[in-house]
Parts: C-alpha cells; structure tokens; sequence
C-alpha cells in the first residue's frame, strides 16, 4: 500500500515541479531580456526598444505570476508529502530555501513595482538598475534553488547525526563544483527559451506582416543571442556529463543504455533499452564513441548497469530517452538559430516565409528540452532523494494513505490545469495584440503584476491616485 | 539562536494572520453581499495589497522548515488534507482577482471561487490552530492520528471562529478604505461580527473548562497572561465607541490590537513548546550551523528589508480608495 501512496507522491511531485518549471525558466530569460532592451534604449535612444520592453514587461508579468502561485505550493509539499526528508534534510534543505524566498521576496517584489508604477517617478539609469534587480532577483532564485538541488544530487559538507543530515561546511555546500555546472546550465536553458521565445514572436508577425520593424528587431535580436547561447549550453551540458560521471555513475550508465562494463566503450545512439533482458533492441550504436563522450579517451573502461544491484538502479527508459530529445531540441535549436543568423546576413531583407513559419513551430523546443533535462536528473538519480544515502521510498510520509494521496494528486492536477488554461490564454492574447497596447498607461500593481490584464475603468490605478 | 527564529516566526506569522486575514475577511464579506458596485469597491480595496499578503505564509512556511525541520515536517504531514484544501483555494481566490474582470467569460466562477476560498482558507486556518490547541496524536516526535486526526468539534468551531475575526477584521478594513455605502455597510456589520466572536470565545473558553484542556490550567499557572486578555477588552470597548462616532481607521486598528492580543496569548499559553505539548521551542531547533547560516544573512539584512518593503506598499496605497463612477 505504502508503495501506491509513494507513487502518487513521486507523481504529484513531478507534476507540480514541472508545471512550475516552466514559468520561471521562461522568466529569468525575459528579465535579461528586458535588461538588455532597456539598456539598449538607455544607450541609442531607439523607440522601437522601449516599444518592445513595456511588451514584453506584460507577457512578463502575467508568466511571473503562475510562476509565483505554482512555486508556493512547493514550499509546503516537501512537508506535506516527503516528511521524512524534510525532517531529516531541513537542517540545510530549510535553509537554502529560506535564502531563496527571502532574496526573491527582497528584490524582484520591490524592484518589480518600480518596473510597473515606477517609469515616470525614477531617473532612466535608476529604472535601469531596477530591471536589473529584478533579472538577479530571479537568477539568485534559480541558484538557492540549484544549490539545493545539486546537494541532493552530490551531497557534500554535512555530517549525519542521530540520523539528520547537518551542515558542517557551508562554503562547500555553496561552491561545490556540481552547482557551478548544473547552475550555469539552468541559466543558459532560461536564457535560451527567452531567446526562442522572443525570436518565434518575431516570426510570427512577420508571418502576419504586423509590427515589421519590431518583429525585426525581435527575430535578429533572438536569433542571434540565442546562436551564441546555444553552443555555450552545449558546453556546459558537457560538464554536466562529466559531474554524471563522475558522482552518479548508475545515472550515467541508464542514460548510455550501457548494461555491461565495456572497454572500449561503444555509444548508443538510439534504440529500444529493454531492462528484463538487461539488453537493448533495435540498437544503434557506434564503437569507441561512448569512452570517447566518457572518459574523452579512446580506450577507457566505462561502467554498465549490471555492476550495480537491481535496488540501486534507476529506471532506464525515461533517462535514455529524455536525454536523447533534449539534446535532439538542442541540436535543432542550434541549427536554427545559425541558420537564421546566416539568412539574416545574407538577405539582409527578411527571410522567406517556410523559415519564418519554421521558426514559429520550433517555440515548443526550449521548454521540451528544459523539462527533459529535468526528467534526465531527476529519474536518472532514483531509487534515491539524498545520492546514495537516502532513498527516495525512505523518505516518504510513512502514514500517507493511497486515498490521501490520489486526492490531492487529482486537486493539484485539475487546480493547475485550470489556471495553466487561463494563463496560456491570456499571454496568447496579449502576443495576439501585440507591441501596440504599449500606447496607454501601465496599470498593474508591484504585489499585483497580473493585472496589467485588467481593464483601465477596474483597475488600481485610481486607488493610486487617490493615495496620492 | 533559536530565540530569534521563532521571533521571526511568530512575527511572520502574526504578520500574515492580520494582512491575509483582513484580505480573506473582505473575500468573506464579498460573498455575502450581491451589490456590483459594492463588490467592485470590495476587491479594489484589497487588490493591491492580498499578494503580498500572502508572501508572509511562504515566509512563515520557508522559516519553520529551515529553523524547526522537525515542526515543519510533523505539522505539514499531519495536515495533508487541510493544507492542500487551503493551497488549492488560496490559489483559486488569487487567479479570481485577476481573471474576474475578463469581459469574456463568466464572472460568476471568478466571484464564487473568490469568495468560497476566502472562507474555506479562513476556516481551515482555524480549524488547524483548534487542532493545535486541542493536541495533536503524537508519538516518539510523529503524528500519529491518521487521515483525520486534526479533526474534533473543537477544531471546527475554531473554523467558524476564525472565518467570524476575518470578516471582522475585513469589515472594519472596509471601513477604513472605502466611502458611502461600503462604509455604511461596514460600520453595521462590525457589531455583529464583535458580538459573533465574543460569543465564539465565550464557547471556546466554556469548552475549554468542560474539556479541561492543557492550555487553560497553563493560563491558572501564568495569570500576567491575562494582561492580554484586558487589552483585547479594552480595545472592544473602543472598537464599540468608533464604530458609534465612526471613526473610519479606529476599528481597523482596534481589531488588529485584539487579534495581536490573542495572537500572544495562544503564543505564550504554548511556551515553550511549538507543537504544544509535545515538541518544545529547543528540541524542534535546527542545528546552530543552520539557524546561524540563515541568522547573518537572511535574518539579520533581508528580513527587516522585507518588513520595511511591507510598510513602504501599504505607505503608497494608504488613504481612501477612490469609489468607481457608475
């Protein structure tokens, strides 16, 4: 029974973490978009950059705000669903996450108001450095919730007492070299989806022949961070393989499909992982390669699933598979994005409309590949919650019913798919209008920043005036 | 170390109990009435302030976690079903903010999901302290009452307590913040709700002797804890006099000085313990390593940053909402 109340926690975790994901990977690239935007206009005086900053400050806001209502849940769920991980991690789990609320609460809540109400009471170079608070706000975010996350993944600095985990060293925990490959790769994920997403908007209206000089700007702009981006992410994606490797040697061995120890190691590209038979059908797979990507040698040992006890393994299927489209989207996303720069270069014009209409379709790819990056480490590291010294099973709320837990799983899924329908909805139409709304005054609140959806006659700009 | 967490704690969580509680009050009094006009001035007057808000529980929620893993982890697992009830209608109540005025669409689902979360987050809130107070199934530091241990009439009559002192501290937020008619209305309902909750204590405390519950013999043992008690009267009698003369701000505060007073009250009744009677304020503490990680950073700079934050977006929308032209 236990087991079935365990896999709808796992489940209702992975719901509610991906569906949170998604917003604020969205967001931190927007907020150093807008920094970019804003500090462009500062430097050039264009208005097409303040045009597409105030348009991208709502698609902003509105995505900050699921962001914000999705991400309380999770405070709570820790203690709601995995009890026994939080009394025993607390100790270091309760306070990095202290540190990430508190710092969000600090910058991006303050800063985010002078962004919505501030424009005309503040210099231009202090509105500046407003969008820039909120951009570290949201990346210091994403770094306490990385530091957190990469503890689990290579716990390091802690002591085990009385059977709590207790920090002994918290420059350790802090500077361990997997935050610094694991947090960069988040970033760059973030950066790029802005990236996309602004480039496909640009498409889009281009497609549509609508705002032509910003949707230019957007399509240049985005394509050619996100050309620059792309590479860097590959990079860094590398390292993580290698922090794999390294740490989690099963993880890695469930992402190559690699059930036996080889040496020289070969690589599978694709097929068909099939873990009764602990052997993979339909394979293809080049030789030497897998050592290669492993080891970068030419003649090393790397290390099969079959090494490891079927209770320290973790599944297969979902890390092979999740790791091959994430770097599948990678991949198309760098061709893309070069291609679109050469296109710009060549036709200084605009491209032809199968690319354009290309682009518009490829939106979908920086989210993909940011939750199967996701799935990759999270499944990649079961059966445990703590790497090799807690189990995720162990660290359950051991009273948990099957039928608490189906309930709360069918609240928070039909909660979110509410609110995830009403918020696609309106960042849909605010995209439909376009950069043209930007004409009349920002009425949204700094507590409030989904209201820049609201109607002028309704909305608490009056309530402003009149405190004034 | 640990004295100090649980200051930030209590004032994080008295925090959020006024702030959310008068904006889950005006949610609640929002539901009782069917005036347009009424219910537009209703959420304009609590609209840019209910988010942040709000923030004060993940606050409270993040601190109790990193300071007292122990109460986090007993309370919240304990709670299952309370605390996603209460996430899943807060959750509904704040999109209903945004999304009501949506020409498209059905108002109707915005204004019954704003106003049926308010309450059903204001009762379980209740209901949760109720549970406290009358002590939780616990064993060896964990819960042991199952699905519905939390529940006993107690509990739910500190429910229904609870959604009364909201609606009245909204009530009297309503008076503080609109004109003319809401104003009126508010002025007429805040003798009923005190009344309401007098009667509410008065059952509570005639439980309390029936039951002889652990709290009270502690309020026999500590008679300074009735210092609290004369001020929370002392403010009903003014409560009483600036609601006859009405004074728009006086009843705000006065209510605010009668809930601090309980606040305190149950606090120090607690002393020392956390999850009463069983898990004390020490034995819950976090390591030292982890309460001072987050003491030279977190508590020292960054929370008196976000108490100032508070008081600066309250300082910009202070004074009478402006009514809307019909």
């Amino acid at each position: 029974m236990d087991i079935t109340a365990l896999l709808l926690s796992r489940l209702q975790f992975a719901f509610t973490v991906s569906f949170h994901i998604i917003f604020p990977s969205f967001t931190i690239g927007l907020a150093g978009w807008l920094t970019l935007l804003e500090a462009l206009h500062l430097a050039t005086g264009r208005p097409a950059y303040r045009v597409l900053f105030e348009f991208w400050l709502r698609i902003f806001g509105v995505a900050f705000g699921l962001g914000v209502v999705s991400g309380v849940v999770m405070a709570f769920e820790f203690g709601t669903n995995w009890s026994e991980l939080s009394r025993m991690t607390g100790p270091i789990q309760g306070p990095l996450l202290t540190y990430e609320t508190f710092t969000a609460f600090a910058l991006e809540a303050s800063f985010f108001g002078i962004l919505v109400l501030g424009r005309s009471r503040v210099g231009p170079r202090f509105y500046l450095f407003s969008t820039a608070m909120v951009a570290l706000g949201t990346t210091l975010s994403a770094f306490w919730i990385m530091v957190n996350n990469s503890w689990m993944q290579a716990p390091v600095g802690y002591a085990v007492q009385n059977g709590v985990f207790v920090p002994v060293d918290w420059a350790k925990i802090i500077f361990s070299p997997v935050v610094w490959v694991r947090f960069p790769h988040m970033l760059l994920a973030s950066f790029v989806t802005g990236a996309f997403c602004v480039a496909t908007t640009g498409a889009w209206y281009l497609l549509g022949r609508r705002y032509i000089s910003e949707a230019r700007i957007m399509l240049r702009m985005g394509f050619f961070l996100a050309a620059v981006l792309v590479p860097v992410q590959l990079f860094f994606g590398h390292l993580n393989g290698d922090y794999i490797h390294d740490h989690q040697p099963a993880k890695f061995a469930a992402v190559e499909a690699r059930w036996r120890d080889e040496t020289p190691a070969s690589e599978v590209l694709i097929g068909w992982p099939d873990p009764s038979r602990e052997t993979n059908r339909y394979a293809i797979s080049i030789p030497v390669l897998g050592s290669v990507i492993g080891s970068m040698s030419l003649d090393s040992k790397e290390i099969g699933l079959t090494d490891f006890p079927r209770r320290d393994r973790p599944p297969v299927l979902i890390p092979f598979f999740a790791f091959r489209v994430m770097v599948g989207c990678g991949l198309l996303m760098l061709a893309l994005s070069w291609v679109g720069v050469w296109l710009f270069r060549k036709h200084a014009a605009e491209p032809n409309r199968w690319f354009l209409a290309l682009t518009l379709f490829s939106f979908p790819l920086p989210f993909i590949a940011t939750l199967t990056g996701w799935f990759t480490a999270e499944v990649g590291r079961q059966p445990w919650v703590v790497y090799g010294l807690l189990r995720t099973a162990e660290a359950t709320t051991p009273f948990l019913t099957t039928r608490g837990a189906t309930i709360s799983l069918v609240v928070f899924c039909s909660v979110y798919s509410f609110i995830f329908a009403f918020g696609v909805f309106y960042i849909n139409r605010l995209l439909r209008v376009g950069p043209d709304l930007v004409s009349s005054p920002t009425k949204a609140t700094p507590r409030r920043p989904m209201s820049i959806l609201t109607p002028p006659d309704v909305s608490a700009t009056q309530t402003i005036r009149a405190g004034e | 170390m640990a004295l100090f967490w649980a200051f930030v704690l209590a004032s994080s969580t008295l925090l959020y109990v006024l702030l959310d509680g008068f904006d889950l009050g005006v949610g609640i009094l929002f539901g009782a009435t069917r005036n347009a006009a009424a219910r537009e001035a209703m959420v304009t007057a609590v609209a840019p302030v209910w988010d942040g808000n709000e923030t004060w529980l993940v606050a409270a929620g993040v601190v109790l976690w990193g300071a007292f893993p122990t109460v986090y982890a007993t309370l919240f697992s304990a709670f299952y079903l309370p605390v996603l009830l209460m996430l899943a209608s807060l959750i509904l109540r704040g999109v209903a903010f945004e999304f009501r005025h949506q020409a498209d669409g059905p108002r109707w689902i915005w204004d019954a999901s704003f106003a049926g979360g308010s309450l059903l987050a204001a009762f379980i809130q209740g209901l949760t302290v109720g549970a406290l107070v009358q002590g939780l199934p616990i064993a060896d530091g964990r819960y042991i009452g199952g699905e519905f241990g939390w529940f006993s009439p107690f509990a739910a009559i500190c429910g229904v307590g609870l959604c009364l002192g909201y609606a009245l501290l909204g009530a009297a937020w309503l008076a503080f913040k609109c004109e003319g008619r809401v104003r009126e209305q508010a002025f007429r309902i805040i003798p009923f709700l005190g009344v309401g909750l007098l009667a509410f204590l008065l059952v509570v405390f005639g439980y309390a002797l029936a039951e002889n519950l652990r709290v009270l013999s502690r309020w026999f043992e500590r008679p300074y804890l009735l210092a609290f008690p004369t001020i929370a009267a002392l403010a009903a009698l003014v409560l009483a006099a600036s609601v006859r003369r009405r004074w728009d701000g006086a009843p705000f505060y006065m209510v605010v000085v009668i809930f601090a007073a309980a606040f305190a009250t149950l606090a120090i009744s607690f002393w020392p313990y956390m999850i009463p009677f069983t898990i004390t304020i020490d034995a819950a503490a976090a390591p030292h390593a982890s309460l001072a990680f987050m003491f030279w950073g977190a508590g020292l700079f960054v929370f008196p940053l976000m108490l100032i934050y508070t008081f600066v977006s309250y300082s910009v929308f202070r004074g009478k909402i402006k009514p809307k032209v019909y």
